[in-house]
């Protein structure tokens, strides 16, 4: 039987793996809900919640608990199979994105080396690419399905605004390619840390059209246009309810918490702890100082991303379209051409 | 049959499963959600042979591009009628007869080619893999790879003219 000639602890492995990066994304994206609305109320100069358990640390388990006991509608006109299909959709893509992300390096457990990535493929970004790529699926399907005009022109706006931006997203990381040569994002992280300087430092630019794109793929304010509730109600999950709605919401802290480690995997050195050399430390300390590293800059990129929703307004459907196809995407294109014509005449080839 | 075999015949049998169901289905975007399964079942194959590149790119530029403006279409365009009007008879007969040489003149010319009677290589080679991929695309078909891009271009600058028009 060769079929179980198989190396089953790796399997074991993996699966024990994804479950910790499921749980953590999870727990990251709860505490995301309660850590926005403390931002916004100090924005806004409140106290936000403060009531459920000290300091209010508890809210996000009274609103998930509320959002499984209210009750679940199924509007008699939609689409049944897709409606449900929507959320879960959305829910999926969101956390496939996670399998590629080098959360440390390697450690050693019990006699074998355990590499803190789920997949070390060596298309990794391009992986992460066609994920997003399929992120618009669970809202469109979800807003085609409720047979709400709102909820769909709210589904068209979204999947337009993130095939709009996709494009200059790709291409701001064109540039960042060609100076790392390799697509996989342990190879990226690594050369962050053998090199001087993280990539931040040679793609500024580049850096500054990524978050952008990154903000309007995760939908958040300014970009949150499929989520207009001023124009559209609320936006492609008007009909949803309970915890379909919830996974609609959820998914999107999810999303922002990918997006933000992967913003500091590419640009700011992944598990890169600044003036600490990690090969001088031992396996567990290293380990534990990278996470730290990956974890505290990610957190960081989280408050920028709700500093920004709190302070700046939605922008206008037509100034979206204008910021991406006219503003983005030329200015990703000009710092492509002057990459790859330093790249060219410093020979800096791999 | 070890786990390689098992997967291709799990791949093939959606792969086709999810083509003729995109043919069967009443409802169009039900029909287009099953070409997203396919997609992926095709991706999957490519895997399998190692071509993990074409893998990817045939889920972001298929499926997660391509598809969406089909749905995009379908949506606006609201086709989720009960029942499509029905073709005429004879009209069913010659889009058969048609279908069906098209196949057997596809079938006749592609059994006796020689890549049918290579046998598959699974997991080896390694020209799907990204850095070969670009060698040979850059290095020997740098011509054709740029006269399509030039096409590309075109397209895309005939598209942006129609839109100017209205």
């Amino acid at each position: 039987m060769t079929l179980l000639a198989f190396d089953w602890g790796f399997a074991l492995e993996k699966l024990v793996l994804i479950a910790i990066v499921i749980t953590v994304s999870l727990v990251v994206a709860m505490y995301a809900t309660y850590a926005e609305r403390k931002v916004a109320g100090f924005m806004q100069d409140r106290l936000g919640p403060n009531r459920a358990g000290p300091f209010g640390l508890l809210q996000p388990l009274a609103d998930g608990l509320k959002l499984f006991f209210k009750e679940e509608i199924i509007p008699s006109n939609s689409n049944k199979f897709l409606f449900i299909l929507g959320p879960c959709l959305a829910m999926l893509t969101a956390m496939m994105t996670s399998a590629v992300i080098p959360w440390g390096g390697k450690v050693e457990l019990g006699g074998r080396m355990v590499d803190l990535q789920v997949a070390d493929i060596n298309i990794g970004i391009l992986y992460i690419f066609g994920v997003v790529s399929l992120g618009v699926y669970g809202m469109m399907i979800g807003g085609w399905a409720s047979n709400n005009k709102y909820s769909l022109m709210a589904a068209l706006r979204g999947a337009s605004q993130a095939i709009s931006y996709e494009l200059a997203m790709g291409l701001s990381l064109i540039a960042l390619l060609m100076l790392t040569g390799s697509l996989s994002l342990r190879t990226i992280t690594e050369q962050q840390i053998q090199g001087n300087w993280w990539n931040i430092v040679y793609q500024p630019l580049g850096f500054l059209l990524f978050f952008i794109c990154a903000l309007a793929e995760c939908n958040r304010a300014p970009f949150d246009l499929p989520e207009a509730e001023s124009e559209l109600n609320m936006g492609y999950h008007q009909e949803y309810s309970s915890m379909k709605l919830g996974f609609f919401l959820f998914s999107e802290y999810i999303n922002m918490f990918i997006s933000c480690t992967i913003i500091a995997t590419l640009f700011l050195g992944g598990y890169d702890m600044p003036f600490v050399d990690e090969a001088k430390l031992s396996g567990i300390a290293a380990l534990i100082v990278g996470l730290v590293a990956l974890f505290g800059k990610t957190f960081i990129l989280i408050f920028i991303f709700m500093w920004i929703r709190w302070t700046l307004p939605r922008f206008r459907y037509d100034q979206l379209m204008n910021l991406g196809w006219k503003g983005l995407i030329p200015l990703a294109l000009f710092n492509m051409v002057i990459t790859g014509a330093i790249v060219l005449f410093t020979m800096k080839a791999h | 049959m070890g786990i390689t075999q098992l997967l291709f015949w799990i791949l093939t049998i959606l792969t086709l499963g999810s083509a003729l169901m995109v043919i069967f289905s009443k409802n169009p975007v039900h029909s287009i959600l099953w070409l997203i399964v396919t997609f992926f079942s095709i991706s999957g194959h490519y895997v399998l042979l190692n071509a993990q590149f074409l893998a990817i790119v045939n889920i972001i530029v298929y499926a997660g591009a391509i598809m969406v403006l089909f749905l995009f279409v379908v949506m606006l365009m609201n086709l989720n009628m009960p029942a499509a009007p029905l073709k005429k008879k004879w009209l069913k007969f010659a889009g058969v007869l048609s279908g069906g040489s098209l196949m057997l003149v596809l079938i006749a010319a592609l059994k006796d080619t020689e890549s049918m009677r290579r046998e598959v290589l699974m997991q080896t080679g390694d020209i799907g893999l990204i850095n070969s991929l670009g060698m040979v695309l850059f290095k020997d078909y740098i011509l054709p790879f740029e006269i399509s891009s030039v096409l590309f271009l075109s397209a895309m600058v005939g598209a942006v003219v129609i839109g100017k028009k209205t």
